[in-house]
C-alpha cells in the first residue's frame, strides 16, 4: 500500500518536473537581460514594443470574430443535428474533426489556391480579403473544439422537450435558439470560445503564408532576432493561455450565474 | 360542431404504424382523456393535435379550421410535459410570462397575467425561484400556469404526474381538474393510470396498438367494457369463458354451471363461446335470491388488504376474485372450505369475441 502510495507521488512530481522545468528555466532565462542581475527588462522591452501591440491587438480582434463566427455556424448546426438529424451525427463529428487530421500548412495551401489573386474570389488580393480568409480558417481550426464543447453542452439538456415547451408558448426557431437553447448551453460555448482565442493568439502558419500581422509571426521573428525577448513572450503567451483554460474551468465546473433574472 | 376534430388519423414511422384510423371528436370545454399501456400511441397522437407530429394521414380541425399542416407555434394550444420542462435559465415568473413575451404583450400585461397565473397555482411567493429550487410538485404547477398563461384554445397534458409521488399525484390531479373546470378550458389528458383517467375525465379514450377500443365516459369504460383489452386494462377483473345456451334470454354456461345477463348477445348462437367480464366488487359470497345468479366453488385463497379482503374462489377450470369491503368482523373465510357466490345478471358483461 505505502510502496503503491511512493509511486504515485513519484509519478506526479516526474510529471510536474517534466512540464514545469522547462517554463522556470525560461522563465529564469527571461529575467537573465541585465547582465549580472535579474530583472524585469525583458519584458519591459517586449510590453513597450508598438509591434507587440499591433500583432496582440490584430490577433485578439481576429479571435473575438472568429469566435463570433464560430458560435453562428457551430449552435444552429449542432441544435438541429440534435434535435431534427440525429442521424447525422457521426457524419458531422467526422467533418469538424478534419481540421486535426490535415495540416494546417496544407489547409493554408488550399486556401491560397481557391482564393488566390487568380482565383474567382481572390481574396487575398486585398488587405481585408485577407484578413477575412484569415478569419475563416480560424474558424475552421477551432472547430473540432467548438462544436464539441457545444453538443456536450446540447446533450447535457433536453433539447427536444424544451424546443416543444417553448414553440406551444408561440416561440419560432430564432427565439427559441436566442432565449432558450444559448443561455443553457452557455459554459459550452464559453468552454469553445476560450480554446479558439488560446489556438488564435498563438497560431503562426496561415497567418505567416498569408502576410499578416498576427502575433504569431511576431512571436517567431522575435524569437529569431533576440535573445532574451522571446523567453518573455513565451511565458507572456503562456499566461494568457492558462488564463483562458482557468476561465473555461471556472465556468464548466458548474458555477450557476443565472440569466434573465428580474 | 365539435370543438376538435381529428379524422382518419393514421401515423407511421416508416414501416411501424403507431396510430391507425384515429377518429375523434372533443366538445369545447371538455376534458377528455387518452388512456392506454405504454406503445399504445397516445402519446403520438397528443403530439399530433400539438404540432410536434405530422400525421402520415387524416385531419386535424380546431374550432373548424384545418390545422393538419399549421405550425406548432400557431396552434395556440398550450402543453404541460412529463418532465416538466420549464426553462432553466428562467425565473418562475419569466417561465410563465414567455409565452405573453413572445406575443408581444405590453411589460404591465404580462405581469398582470403571471401574478394572477401565480395565484391561482397558489405559489405567488415563488415568482422569483429558478426550477433547480422547487421540489417536483411545484414545477410542474408552474409548468401548467405556463401552458395557461397565453389563454390556449386547447390544453395538452402529457402525463403530467407520471414524475411525481403519490401523495402529490392525488393532489395534483385533484388541482387541474378544478383549474380546468373553472376555466372551461377544453384538455387532453395523456395517462396510463387508470385512476388518473376515471377520477379526472368526462370522456376517456382507451387506446391499444395505436387505435381506439372504446370511447365513453368513465362509468361506461369500467361498468360496460366492451372488448376484453378494456376490460382487463380498467380496473380489476374476472375473466371467463362461457357458452351460449339461450340467446334470447342471456342464458349462458360457465363451468358447466347456469348463469344469465340481461345485457345483450348480439348474434350470438347456441354453442358459441363468448368472453365474459365480471368485476370482483359486484361478487358477493352466499347464495343470492332468484334474479340473482349463483356459482358454486371452493375458497382457494383468502387476502387481507386491509379496506378489502380479497377471496379467490375456484369453480371448476375457471377461478373467480371476489373483493369484500372489511367489515370488522373476527372471521375469514376458510381456505379450502366449500362456498357459493351470487352477482346480479347485470354484472355478467359479454365481451366482443376479438
Amino acid at each position: 500500500m505505502k510502496s503503491g502510495k511512493l509511486g504515485a507521488w513519484l509519478a506526479m512530481f516526474l510529471g510536474v518536473a517534466y512540464f514545469l522545468a522547462p517554463l522556470i528555466a525560461t522563465f529564469e532565462f527571461s529575467l537573465r537581460m541585465r547582465r549580472g542581475e535579474y530583472s524585469f527588462d525583458a519584458y519591459r522591452v517586449v510590453l513597450a514594443s508598438a509591434d507587440f501591440h499591433d500583432s496582440f491587438l490584430y490577433s485578439t480582434v481576429l479571435g473575438l470574430l472568429t469566435i463570433v463566427v464560430g458560435i453562428l455556424i457551430v449552435v444552429p448546426t449542432a441544435y438541429w443535428v440534435q434535435l431534427r438529424l440525429p442521424k447525422l451525427r457521426g457524419l458531422v463529428e467526422f467533418i469538424t474533426l478534419l481540421p486535426l487530421v490535415i495540416p494546417a500548412i496544407v489547409l493554408v495551401f488550399g486556401y491560397v489556391r481557391l482564393y488566390g489573386s487568380s482565383s474567382i474570389l481572390p481574396l487575398t488580393a486585398t488587405s481585408l480579403g485577407a484578413d477575412a480568409l484569415l478569419m475563416f480558417g480560424y474558424v475552421g481550426l477551432g472547430l473540432p473544439y467548438m462544436y464539441r464543447s457545444v453538443e456536450t453542452a446540447l446533450r447535457s439538456i433536453d433539447v427536444r422537450t424544451l424546443t416543444e415547451a417553448a414553440e406551444s408558448q408561440g416561440a419560432g426557431i430564432w427565439t427559441i435558439l436566442v432565449h432558450i437553447i444559448l443561455p443553457n448551453i452557455r459554459s459550452g460555448i464559453l468552454s469553445g470560445a476560450f480554446l479558439t482565442f488560446a489556438i488564435v493568439i498563438g497560431e503562426f502558419t496561415f497567418a505567416s503564408l498569408l502576410d499578416r500581422p498576427a502575433f504569431g509571426p511576431y512571436l517567431q521573428l522575435i524569437g529569431a532576432n533576440r535573445a532574451y525577448e522571446p523567453s518573455a513572450l513565451a511565458i507572456i503567451a503562456f499566461a494568457l493561455t492558462w488564463a483562458c483554460m482557468g476561465l473555461i474551468q471556472l465556468v464548466g465546473s458548474g458555477i450557476r450565474i443565472p440569466v434573465g433574472k428580474r | 360542431m365539435s370543438f376538435l376534430t381529428l379524422t382518419g388519423v393514421r401515423k407511421a414511422f416508416g414501416a411501424n404504424t403507431v396510430v391507425r384510423d384515429f377518429n375523434l371528436s372533443v366538445e369545447r370545454g371538455e376534458f377528455v382523456t387518452f388512456l392506454g399501456p405504454s406503445g399504445c400511441g397516445k402519446t403520438t397522437t397528443l403530439r399530433i393535435v400539438a404540432g410536434f407530429e405530422a400525421p402520415s394521414a387524416g385531419e386535424i380541425r380546431i374550432s373548424g379550421q384545418d390545422v393538419t399542416h399549421l405550425r406548432a407555434n400557431k396552434r395556440a394550444i398550450g402543453m404541460v410535459f412529463q418532465s416538466y420542462a420549464l426553462f432553466p435559465n428562467m425565473t418562475v415568473a419569466a417561465n410563465i410570462g414567455f409565452g405573453l413575451k413572445v406575443a408581444r404583450k405590453s411589460p404591465a400585461d404580462i405581469k398582470s397575467r403571471v401574478d394572477e397565473m401565480l395565484a391561482l397555482i397558489k405559489l405567488p411567493q415563488l415568482a422569483g425561484r429558478y426550477p433547480y429550487q422547487l421540489s417536483g410538485g411545484q414545477q410542474q404547477r408552474v409548468s401548467l400556469a405556463r401552458a395557461l398563461a397565453p389563454s390556449p384554445q386547447i390544453l395538452l397534458l402529457d402525463e403530467p404526474l407520471s414524475a411525481l409521488d403519490a401523495r402529490i399525484r392525488v393532489s395534483l390531479r385533484e388541482e387541474i381538474r378544478s383549474l380546468q373546470r373553472s376555466l372551461g378550458i377544453t384538455t387532453i389528458f395523456v395517462t396510463h393510470d387508470q385512476e388518473e383517467a376515471l377520477s379526472m375525465s368526462d370522456r376517456v379514450v382507451v387506446m391499444n396498438e395505436g387505435a381506439i377500443e372504446q370511447v365513453g365516459s368513465p362509468s361506461e369504460i369500467y361498468n360496460a367494457p366492451r372488448t376484453r383489452f378494456v376490460a382487463s386494462f380498467v380496473g380489476t377483473l374476472n375473466l371467463l369463458n362461457g357458452k351460449i345456451v339461450d340467446a334470447s334470454v342471456g342464458a349462458i354456461d360457465i363451468d358447466g354451471q347456469r348463469a344469465t345477463t340481461r345485457r345483450k348477445l348480439n348474434g350470438a348462437k347456441p354453442g358459441d363461446i363468448l368472453p365474459l367480464a365480471l368485476r370482483p366488487e359486484a361478487l358477493r359470497l352466499g347464495e343470492g335470491g332468484d334474479d340473482r345468479n349463483t356459482l358454486a366453488g371452493v375458497i382457494e385463497d383468502v387476502a387481507f388488504l386491509g379496506a378489502v379482503v380479497r377471496v379467490r374462489v375456484r369453480l371448476q377450470e375457471a377461478a373467480v376474485i371476489i373483493d369484500m369491503f372489511n367489515t370488522g368482523g373476527p372471521d375469514l373465510p376458510a381456505r379450502g372450505a366449500p362456498i357459493t357466490v351470487n352477482f346480479s345478471r347485470d354484472d355478467l358483461i359479454p365481451l366482443q369475441a376479438h
